[in-house]
């Protein structure tokens, strides 16, 4: 499992360093001047050099990245003063450093994501389970077609229908809002409710369908049957044995949906006016906001990159035959 | 074959199983009448589809009751099964009654230990504390022949060699000493030096324990030297019944003729061919009228192919062939045209 461990995450610094410098090098292809915004209307080729040289931006970009990278883990030095690392250096835009907005706004986006999931994985998991436990009875398709219903809605579509009828109609619901959860978990709560439950709508009928359809697989399995040929009750054979069966797949599953609450956050943001790391991807973008970008993009993908591994080292743990190493 | 007022240890009684299936109705067992006591070994052969599998699972209990009907009646021990409660069929299986199935890779679940595994019946049924059930379960393990029991048990099946696999089987299904093993082609997915291990552990363990043993094989090998009794079937029905030694000495029934012609054997020429029985199994969907065998029968012309066509050959209890033939003409056919041809 160690040595599983370290050669993950070699990997995965591997992939965190390609996708840095496919970032940084893509930045520079944008047709725009990060200076020039910042130099404001009235500017002259003076200033326009000073503020270049201020963001570093005079320089050839491979030492630019270098520098940038070198920031990261060792730290930097800049007119303003030093940068501990991780240094991400300075936002073009507010001036302000880049590691003290991402750690301001990746709470938001990961609680999001986790609160979401488990929402989605628990209410899933468990339709998938009584339809399969019921298979064939009027339960089964009743689930069958909502969670074909629920598979093909889009966030941006019913984010808007629920914020407009339980937020602005009834009122039952809070309006989406980030408070941390270490201040007042109660509000953190039902802050996050309703994006949660949007979520879980919309992902959860990937988990009830595929549930379901493991665990049918799965009690057809001759060890199914030698279990109940051990006279093991329904029960037991149902959630022991075709149930351990069925896990491996909806894992796999979640890791990549995992991925996808990340990668898929700034749609989620913005339908809940929500300030995490997705929004703050989009603007720095508009913005030409360089080191606000990498960041965000950096800090993303590890976080994408370690819930893959921790799905991998999840499935030797649930498959004795799967060997890491 | 007992007829007196005492049932048979375990007896089967016009045992019908059908299955619903999409293009309609598979009649998988048709009529089977069988009866077994306490320490013998019965022998069913036949191909596949002839509904030898079926009618054991049924005996279990394993069936699918949504898509699948049982008539007849299946007595164990004086209890009848087929309409008996599930709860008493979980209390059943697994200890009075077990099963050892064909592919020791598939039948055993890779996800649990195979101490576990076996343990778990033995829990089940007899409230055995966890440690006590281990114990039972590293004993098992060496009765069956596994070395090291005492390590091995904490193994999962895939650390298991074939041969080792199915040995833990029969540890499993042998752990609560039941009075009646069914043993579905268990030497089938194995090695031919492995297969001869594993015939011989059953034999001993009947010894030990007094089981009743169903053997269900194709392998007419097989049967010749673990089982006492023999059913042979085709189409759902038992077409042959008697002794192993009567039944491979002096086959009655056509098709029993053809399973044997159609084994090699290591005294023919090399380049002699196999003689394969001619044609395919029956649709169970729509079986032959008349005898089931019929369309593939080569001596229906013997009694008028008509007969064979619309009347069902009924089997007698004991020694006997359901074939319109009749003993007599079945004995002179054997001895003048098949007994030559095998040697």
């Amino acid at each position: 499992m160690l040595r599983f461990l370290a050669r993950r995450s070699l990997g995965a610094i591997v992939i965190l360093l390609l996708i840095s410098a496919i970032t940084f090098f893509l930045f520079f292809a944008l047709p725009a001047e990060p200076a020039r915004l910042a130099c404001g209307k009235s500017c002259d080729p003076t200033s326009l050099a000073i503020i270049n040289k201020n963001l570093g931006l005079d320089e050839p970009v491979p030492v630019q990245y270098a520098k940038f990278m070198a920031g990261i883990v060792a730290g930097r030095d800049f007119a303003v003063g030093h940068c501990d690392a991780p240094c991400f250096g300075y936002s073009f835009v507010s001036q302000e450093p880049v590691w003290g907005t991402i750690v301001d706004r990746f709470p938001t986006t990961l609680s999001l994501a986790l609160g979401g999931a488990a929402v989605f994985l628990v209410c899933g998991i468990g339709i998938g389970m009584v339809a399969a436990w019921r298979r064939g009875t009027w339960i089964d398709k009743l689930f069958s077609s909502l969670s074909l219903l629920g598979a093909s809605l889009q966030i941006y579509f019913v984010g808007v229908l629920c914020l407009a009828w339980f937020v602005s109609g009834l009122g039952i619901m809070d309006q989406p809002a980030y408070y941390p959860f270490t201040d007042n978990p109660a509000k953190w709560f039902s802050g996050m409710l309703l994006p949660w439950l949007v979520l879980s709508l919309i992902f959860m009928a990937n988990y009830s369908r595929m549930t379901r359809s493991q665990m049918v697989e799965q009690l057809q399995e001759d060890h199914v049957r030698t279990a109940r040929a051990k006279g093991l009750s329904g029960r037991t054979v149902f959630f022991r044995y075709a149930w351990r069966g069925a896990i491996a797949p909806i894992v796999t599953i979640f890791g990549i949906d995992l991925g996808s609450l990340f990668g898929g956050a700034m749609v989620t943001e913005y339908t809940f006016t929500l300030h995490g790391i997705g929004r703050l991807a989009v603007e720095s973008v508009q913005l030409t906001d360089l080191p606000m970008l990498m960041g965000v993009m950096l800090v993303s993908a590890a976080a994408i990159v370690m819930f893959n591994i921790l799905v991998d080292a999840a499935y030797a743990v649930i498959d004795p035959r799967v060997r890491l190493a | 074959m007992t007829t007196d007022a005492t049932p048979a240890f375990l007896s089967v009684r016009d045992l019908h199983v059908r299955f619903a299936t999409e293009d309609g109705t598979v009649k998988a067992v048709d009529g089977l009448s069988f009866d077994l006591e306490r320490g013998r070994t019965l022998g069913i052969v036949g191909e596949s589809g002839s509904g030898k599998s079926v009618t054991n699972l049924t005996v279990l209990g394993l069936h699918d009751p949504r898509t699948t009907t049982v008539t007849g009646e299946i007595h164990l021990d004086g209890q009848e099964l087929t309409r008996a409660p599930e709860r008493t069929l979980e209390r059943l299986r697994g200890n009075t009654m077990a099963m050892i199935f064909q592919d020791p890779l598939t039948a055993l679940s890779p996800y649990y230990t195979v101490g576990r595994q076996i343990a778990e019946p033995y829990r089940k049924h007899t409230g055995a504390s966890k440690r006590d059930a281990r114990l039972r379960a590293v004993e098992m393990l060496e009765k069956v022949g596994i070395p090291n029991p005492r390590l091995r048990v904490d193994d999962y099946p895939h650390q298991f060699s074939g041969g080792m696999r199915q040995r833990a089987m029969i540890a499993m299904a042998l752990v609560c000493d039941p009075d009646l093993l069914i043993a579905d082609e268990p030497t089938t997915a194995l090695d031919v030096t492995v297969q001869a291990q594993i015939l011989d552990l059953l034999k001993d363990l009947q010894q030990e324990f007094g089981s009743a043993i169903i053997l269900i094989t194709h392998d007419l090998g097989v049967v010749a030297n673990t089982a006492d009794d023999l059913l042979v079937m085709y189409a759902g029905r038992a077409v042959e019944r008697g002794t192993v030694r009567e039944v491979l000495r002096a086959p009655r029934h056509p098709y029993t003729w053809g399973l044997l012609s159609s084994m090699p054997r290591l005294s023919s020429a090399v380049d002699e061919p196999l003689s394969p029985i001619p044609g395919t199994p029956p649709s169970l969907l729509a079986p032959p009228p008349g005898c089931p065998f019929h369309p593939r029968c080569g001596y229906t012309a013997e009694v008028g192919g008509e007969r064979c066509r619309g009347e069902r050959p009924t089997l007698p209890d004991g020694r006997g062939a359901a074939c319109h033939l009749g003993t007599e003409r079945t004995r002179t056919l054997f001895t003048e045209q098949i007994k030559p041809r095998l040697g």
